[in-house]
């Protein structure tokens, strides 16, 4: 018989468990889910724009009740859980239903606090928690003017403004004089109650009221000093307590929430929770982020797995009122440890606060302009150290593209018919309305079920906002925390650091090694992990070509027509008539429909048939040419200009140094495409500064650039360091690529990389430290053994992997 | 009467891999799994007719390679949240040998 797993609570928390759970084993458990409310799952969250009219509950629904027929889930709507039996191990209803359990998930939520002043039970005065809450609020805003919200945090003002848009005069009170206090300092919650009040709110601020007046239902609200002003309906959101009522009665420790250790589990090891009943390490959450972060770690454990734990979290926030943008996240009070960076433009209405601390990003709060507020939240997150980008900290970085967004870097001013992705087609109304009507909570699930942001990547600063902005915060895992694909839990630094410490020389071995959930992985995991055991094992790993994308696979770049992309190689982008003659003798003999001199300085024959490729190759081999590697993740092309060879204002012979470089490198695996330009003077003409790895000649030396790229969004080099001869050149060239080549994670190009890990810390280990960078060079020379060999001779002349090219029969 | 023709035997494919048969409607892909499963699906992708053939193969999925759509190999479905179909053939196995009905 199945064990039997029993949820009390039919929430967001808990039912994410058993989602979280299914995934992992849907044949484990015999569910049981108790909900006190008639409802199924919905998204709590969603619960302000239903009351500003702008949703409906269907909406916002996320687990029908068909959805627990489907799952094999009993759903019992509408009872409330009044006992456990901890020793029988039984749950007992309100209305005497008993069931079982082996393991028990407690996920009762919060309830709101309602200030005990006189007259708080009277008619008319409501809490903002659930859909009959909202029932309750758009009933009284059909019949009734005035409405006072009690407590100007998150909640209330999201009810206010919902009330607001229902057609009433809503005044908010607040006991402190800053609005949203936990999300927002004294500047910011000033410019968002100027806001506010510009649409028709009104404020008292300081304010504690001292009865709700009224007979038999409300009539009227009382404050310290005697103001009174009459109300219709008063609504209390002055904050959650944890609902611990039956946990405790029960003998589960608690304090101010059920107490849980990191694999979420209570004094009672058969019993969990999770949600914002539970208190962790002194901490409980309000949001839905860390719930969500729980819920996974809960159901690593329930299906007994055991390997992941909770360590708290870190939490941003956004205020769901259509048309305001502000973000916060983080510590962005700070104290005396601390320093701050503020940028604040008045009549723009954009402020901006960043907290450092130890040249971390220790919090950050925004107003009017967040479109950074995604990457300040990354950098929190990875606690990426910020000195070396301290002076441009404030202008922002964005997750957002130079191009294919019109130019729109706030989603909040876009109008819902205005196209977000350029490449896909996709609309600001389209995101944010599949974000509710399918219940998508990260931007993976946005870009899977929308397209959007999931071509180029440029308008990714958009699609989060939109997605903060409709949920009212950013649920997306930190790219460090972040696990390589569905088919495991461990993060790209894991396993790269597993694939070292367990010696493991193939893709499979890892998998096995490293308890894969999936038998072959999948497109994502299998070429990332064939990588990572190249770069470790470089003498012995084996390179499955099955796990290698297509272009890598037959050394060509696949077309949208199925045919190939066919590129030698020109060291340093120097050619001769030779050359040149032999590329148009081939071009001519295969039909070539298309050549083109390339972005890096090469030529590239297009529209070659799959089975040509061989011949192709052949013919170029001939000819004195290799692989130009343009399909790889691996060094692509160093770019010169001609130096002072030929340039009247060269100073060093870039073009020789270029060529150097590519011969020292050529053929190198890399986590993505790698270029390299080298520059005969500062006028750059080989555009040293936006490649990965640049060298700009200069009269007493060269100048190494470092994590540049153009395309999507252009990012200028960090100046790594100057130095003055050739070998230094090569030996930091050699370094940098390798560092590059262990550490970041696979699909990660080296101005990313660099972002999260900073500048600081690479200028640690190739500038300053003489004996690393001499090992990192050595390594980097030791794998080179390895994969300085053409790919094209060994298919098109040394019998390897001839069956790619050629088809199997053929028939009819 | 299903028509069958026989096209090579299984070691003639790769395992996680994919060979084309030229078939009188165009290629169609012959795949191998890691359980020594054969499938075959006409080589177009149901999005933009991307040779599946080319892509990377993984227990019953092959992932396209010009967008990433995942196709099930079996039943040529391409899995949620996107959606459409791949042309499939029936495969049958006799001793090692490879049989394909168009």
């Amino acid at each position: 018989m199945k064990e039997r797993l029993v949820l009390i609570g039919n929430g967001m928390a808990g039912m994410r468990t058993i989602e979280e759970v299914l995934k992992l084993d849907d044949k484990m458990y015999d569910i049981t889910v108790f909900g006190s409310e008639p409802y199924g799952n919905y998204n709590r969250i969603l619960l302000s724009p239903v009351l500003a009219g702008e949703k409906t509950i269907d909406d916002i629904m996320l687990n029908d009740d068909q959805w627990y027929k489907d799952n094999n889930i009993t759903l019992h709507k509408n009872k409330t859980i009044v006992n456990i039996d901890r020793k029988k191990r039984t749950v007992i209803a309100d209305d005497g239903t008993e069931k079982s359990y082996d393991r028990l998930l407690i996920a009762t939520g919060s309830n709101p606090f309602i200030i005990p002043v006189p007259g708080h039970d009277l008619p008319g005065v409501i809490s903002f928690r659930d859909i009959y809450d909202v029932d309750l609020m758009l009933e009284a805003s059909k019949k009734h003017n005035h409405a006072v919200v009690i407590g100007g945090g998150l909640l209330g003002l999201e009810a206010a403004n919902g009330l607001m848009l229902q057609g009433m005069s809503v005044t908010v009170v607040h006991l402190g004089d800053v609005l949203m206090e936990r999300q927002m300092d004294p500047v910011a919650g000033g410019m968002l109650r100027k806001s506010l009040e510009e649409r028709g709110l009104n404020f008292l601020m300081s304010t504690s009221t001292e009865a709700i007046l009224g007979d038999d239902c409300v009539k009227a609200v009382r404050f310290k000093g005697g103001l009174e002003i009459s109300a219709d309906l008063v609504v209390m959101a002055v904050g959650i307590r944890p609902n611990i009522e039956l946990a405790e009665k029960v003998g589960l420790h608690c304090e101010r929430g059920v107490i849980v250790n990191d694999t979420m589990q209570t004094y009672d090891p058969k019993i969990y929770s999770v949600g914002e009943c539970v208190q962790h390490r002194g901490e409980a959450y309000g949001l839905v982020a860390p719930l969500f972060e729980q819920a996974k770690v809960c159901a690593n454990h329930l299906v007994k797995m055991g390997i992941s734990f909770y360590e708290g979290s870190v939490t941003s926030t956004k205020l769901k009122v259509t048309g305001i943008d502000l973000f916060s996240a983080g510590d962005f009070i700070g104290d005396d440890t601390t320093e701050d960076i503020v940028m604040q433009d008045v009549s723009r209405g954009v402020y901006k606060k960043v907290v450092l601390k130890d040249n971390k990003i220790h919090g950050a709060v925004m107003y009017g302009d967040t479109v950074d507020g995604a990457w300040y939240f990354q950098l929190l997150r990875d606690q990426t150290d910020v000195s070396e980008i301290r002076e441009s900290l404030m202008l922002g970085q964005a997750h957002l593209g130079d191009s294919g967004h019109g130019g729109h870097n706030a989603a909040a001013a876009m109008s819902d018919d205005m196209e977000v992705c350029g490449c896909n087609g996709v609309t600001k109304g389209c995101v944010a309305k599949a974000i509710t009507e399918k219940g998508l909570f990260t931007l993976d699930d946005v870009r899977a079920h929308t397209k959007a942001s999931a071509s180029c990547g440029s308008c990714t600063g958009l699609v989060e906002q939109i997605i903060a902005s409709t949920l009212g915060g950013d649920y997306s895992v930190s790219e460090q925390e972040k696990p390589v694909c569905k088919c495991t839990d461990m993060t790209h630094e894991a396993v790269q650091s597993a694939i070292k410490a367990q010696h493991l020389t193939s893709g499979l071995d890892a998998m096995k090694a490293l308890d894969w959930r999936t038998d072959d992985g999948c497109h994502i995991c299998r070429p990332a992990l064939n990588y990572y055991v190249i770069v470790a094992w470089p003498a012995e790993a084996f390179d499955d070509p099955r796990s290698r994308f297509i272009n890598e696979r037959v050394h060509a770049n696949i077309q949208k027509d199925g045919t190939y992309s066919v590129i030698p190689r020109m060291w340093g982008g120097v050619t001769n008539p030779k050359e040149l003659r032999a590329i148009a003798d081939i071009a001519d003999k295969y039909d070539v429909p298309t050549v083109k001199v390339t972005g890096g300085q090469r030529i590239d024959l297009l529209g070659v048939k799959k089975d040509d490729l061989p011949k192709m190759w052949k013919d170029l081999n001939n000819a004195g040419m290799v692989s130009g590697h343009a399909y790889g993740k691996s060094l692509r092309t160093v770019k010169t200009c001609v130096g002072e060879q030929w340039c009247r204002f060269g100073t060093q012979d870039s073009t020789a140094m270029g060529i150097k470089l590519e011969q020292l490198t050529w053929g190198s695996w890399m986590p993505h495409k790698f270029k390299i330009a080298v520059s005969g003077c500062p006028r750059n003409c080989a555009e040293a500064t936006i490649k990965d790895f640049g060298v700009v000649a200069v009269d007493s030396g060269w100048e190494l650039h470092v994590g540049g790229n153009g395309g999507i969004k252009v990012r200028a080099t960090d100046l790594l360091c100057k130095v003055t001869t050739e070998e230094e050149v090569i030996e930091y060239c050699q370094a940098f690529t390798q560092l590059y080549r262990e550490e970041a994670y696979y699909l990660d190009r080296t101005a990313p990389w660099i972002e999260r890990v900073g500048l600081t810390y690479v200028k640690e280990r190739i500038v300053e430290n003489d004996a690393l960078r001499k090992e990192l060079s050595d390594r980097f020379v030791e794998s080179q053994k390895y994969s300085q060999t053409d790919p094209w001779a060994e298919r098109a002349t040394g019998g390897v992997e001839t069956n790619e090219f050629i088809p199997l029969t053929k028939i009819g | 009467m299903a028509d069958w023709k026989e096209i090579g035997i299984i070691e003639d494919i790769p395992k996680l891999g994919s060979r084309i048969v030229e078939g009188p409607d165009g290629d169609i892909a012959i795949f191998r799994n890691s359980k020594d499963e054969i499938f075959a699906l006409k080589d177009e992708c149901p999005h933009k007719q991307g040779p599946l053939s080319q892509g990377i193969v993984h227990d019953r999925t092959v992932t396209c390679p010009l967008h990433n759509w995942k196709i099930e190999l079996d039943t040529g479905v391409v899995k949620a949240p996107d959606e459409g179909c791949a042309g499939r053939y029936d495969i049958k196995i006799e001793t090692g040998k490879i049989f394909i009905s168009l």
